[in-house]
């Protein structure tokens, strides 16, 4: 793969990356929010793809193909699953409103931009230009978290926020040892597994999916 | 192999309570398996406490003073918490709330949550060391829910959702540490191991260091419970079983802020102190500024006992902020003698619960004078908490306060005087509706059963010699402090 095409590929999954992030807080269906992370998760995978494949690095092409299938299609699976218990899987009243929430991602974008600069300083390779993506992928699933209600909701921006940091992680160090990014990689598995277990709890026996409902415990 | 033993002994005695289910001598099994640690805890501090690290697996398994002094931290309190496991669980499955299966799974869940404490404090890396403490967050959900009530639910929801953001911001600090070690001379042979990050400390790149710290306090503070990131904990400490939340308050989240103090030592190398010392100081007063704010119109003991948590992690985070030995060595037995005096009052609040059947502050009364032997332990419980002598507590709040006079941030030890004052009031008043009051005619004095009260008293006279002597303690918390000093 030559160099031109290397980046280009790299540019196209990255953006990807961020624009599914922005996908989510624009759609109101839940369904359609679902299949923006399971794209970003595909995108995700190709990205580290790409790097293994251009630094001719085995481990990395295996991560890459264990995320696509991860991020890709098992985690989003999941969490289909714990909107089908759901009857109404539409954000109904999110705190701000979606022209204000893609204004908000546009602000994010620029302090991720801002906060970043050391970093990018230090990776100094053109992959390295585009760690700001991951970084604003982050701070866009903090954000829908802040302000969005449903339970489902608050695991996409989990998600988001997983997603963003191993995008900046695979950009900056190409992986940190393999060990600890299976680590990771199997805790947003598990974390995804517990919640639905929590979900499922919570719904079939107090018929409570929306945040707005878990007002039992507070000062 | 002391180390790997270490973390093997709790670990099999976790499979063997799922192979033969819940049993009145499986629980003891899991105590003795909790006293092996607390034995093997001190020999490890006697082993490194005046030479160099043990080192097994090269290098993957590393014990320093640091970490001997914490497997001993684990010991005791996880000694105390599992043996009181055993009357809690009894009693739920005689009342009805609990089934044998759901008793073994406890087991099972408990012994597991102290493997992973364990590893998290003897880990060489700091990526597996991330690894363990995400791995308890994942355990304890289980456990913090494990009553299935509304309350438990919504309490395990926000305690994974909170505490998994926090720790995947850790995540991304661990890798900005790599991402500078990888650029600070040593180039591929860079690692995540602890050792070789502190030796090219020096090397590693400011600016990324600042965002890196500025992450990991968040994230790892998170599961500390210091603010802005608490608000799971009172949630999470007031809804799990009684034992399981003097294992979280007494010890988890001072594992989690062990994780942290490795880090400061690195950041410390690459940025000086000043960095470091306003993210803590930051973090430390709003926690105590929350705590104070909460404390004083609380209604639920178990909550009040939470935001308690908070302070003292508030209050640690200050003396990590001065940084000086005297101030580390204070803060570790702080870490010690804040985690037997909370892990004393949840097991005590788990059995007036159990007895009196509510959490509300002003449904319980007259303590002292109904339950003598309950009530005395709450009561010296509280005085221990606040900080009186002659419990370890007042030695080491002294001498956090006289660190951070010493490095010039008096006026940090004022606001915190300030607020510490506040908190006392309130706690006290709280402490006094519960405790105090005359026996309502005709109720006999009862008393409770000396399988709950002698352990909490023996730990609390523990807590006091600690206060008292400063030996043996003196010299392993002095080695431990130079560990992340330099």
């Amino acid at each position: 793969m030559n160099n031109a095409t290397y980046l280009s590929f790299l540019e196209i999954a990255a953006g990807l990356v961020i624009l599914c992030a922005i996908v989510t807080l624009w759609r109101r269906s839940l369904r359609a929010i679902v299949r923006a992370l399971a794209v970003q998760g595909m995108a995700l995978g190709v990205v580290a793809l790409v790097l293994g494949l251009h630094r001719h690095d085995v481990v990395l092409v295996v991560v890459g193909c264990l995320v696509v299938g991860a991020k890709g299609f098992f985690i989003p699976t999941l969490v289909k699953r714990v909107l089908a218990n759901e009857p109404m899987s539409r954000e109904t009243s999110p705190l701000v409103n979606v022209p204000a929430s893609l204004v908000g991602a546009g602000a994010l974008t620029f302090l991720a931009y801002g906060a970043t600069r050391p970093v990018v300083a230090l990776v100094s390779t053109s992959a390295g230009r585009l760690i700001p993506l991951g970084f604003a992928t982050l701070l866009i699933g903090f954000f829908s978290m802040v302000v969005r209600r449903k339970a489902a909701s608050q695991i996409v921006g989990l998600l988001l926020v997983d997603n963003g940091i191993a995008l900046v992680a695979f950009l900056a160090t190409a992986g940190v040892p393999l060990l600890v990014e299976l680590g990771a990689s199997l805790d947003v598995l598990l974390v995804v597994v517990v919640l639905r277990v929590l979900a499922v709890q919570l719904w079939s026996k107090f018929a409570v999916l929306d945040l707005d409902d878990l007002q039992e415990l507070h000062d | 192999m002391l180390a790997f033993i270490l973390l093997l002994v709790p670990l099999v005695t976790g499979c063997v309570a799922a192979a033969v289910g819940w049993r009145r001598w499986v629980g003891w099994l899991c105590t003795a398996s909790l006293g092996f640690v607390l034995v093997t805890g001190v020999v490890l501090a006697t082993l490194v406490v005046h030479r160099p690290a043990l080192s097994e697996f090269s290098g993957a398994l590393r014990v320093d003073a640091l970490s001997a002094f914490m497997v001993i931290v684990i010991g005791a309190i996880g000694l105390l918490a599992v043996c009181q496991s055993v009357r809690y669980l009894e009693h739920e499955i005689s009342s009805g709330h609990s089934s044998t299966r759901r008793a073994t799974l406890y087991a099972v869940l408990v012994q597991g949550f102290i493997t992973t404490m364990l590893l998290a404090v003897v880990a060489g890396n700091v990526g597996v060391m991330w690894v363990a403490v995400e791995a308890t967050t994942i355990i304890t959900t289980f456990l913090v829910g494990y009553r299935r009530t509304r309350g438990a639910l919504e309490a395990s929801w926000k305690y994974v959702i909170i505490c998994s953001v926090g720790i995947a911001l850790a995540f991304l600090g661990t890798v900005l540490v790599y991402l500078a070690a990888l650029h600070a001379g040593h180039g591929a042979h860079a690692s995540l191991e602890w050792t070789s990050l502190m030796s090219v400390a020096h090397h590693l790149d400011p600016g990324v260091m600042r965002l890196a710290l500025a992450l990991l306090v968040l994230g790892y503070g998170t599961k500390v419970g210091l603010a802005p990131m608490h608000s799971w904990l009172p949630d999470a400490h007031s809804q799990a079983p009684a034992p399981v939340s003097a294992l979280m308050s007494g010890v988890l989240l001072t594992v989690a802020f062990y994780v942290l103090l490795r880090f400061k030592a690195i950041a410390d190398g690459a940025l000086g102190v000043g960095f470091s010392r306003t993210l803590f100081v930051t973090a430390g007063l709003l926690s105590l500024a929350v705590a104070a704010s909460l404390l004083l119109s609380q209604r639920d003991y178990k909550r009040m006992l939470a935001y308690h948590s908070v302070e003292h992690m508030g209050l640690i985070a200050l003396g990590a902020a001065a940084g000086t030995p005297l101030a580390i060595a204070a803060v570790l037995l702080h870490v010690l003698g804040h985690g037997i005096a909370k892990a004393v009052l949840f097991l005590a609040a788990g059995e007036i619960l159990l007895v009196e059947g509510t959490t509300e502050i002003d449904q319980v009364k007259a303590l002292l004078a109904r339950r003598p032997a309950l009530g005395g332990v709450f009561a010296f419980g509280l005085v221990a908490l606040l900080g009186l002598p002659p419990f370890s507590l007042f030695v080491s709040e002294l001498n956090m306060l006289r660190a951070e006079v010493n490095v010039g941030l008096g006026w940090v030890a004022a606001v915190s005087l300030v607020l510490m004052a506040v908190i006392f009031g309130s706690v006290m008043s709280h402490g006094r509706h519960m405790l105090f009051g005359a026996r309502p005619d005709g109720e006999p004095v009862q008393k409770s059963p000396s399988l709950v009260t002698v352990p909490l008293i023996g730990a609390l006279v523990g807590c006091g010699a600690i206060g008292v002597l400063a030996w043996p303690l003196d010299s392993l918390l002095r080695a431990a402090a130079m560990v992340v000093v330099k």
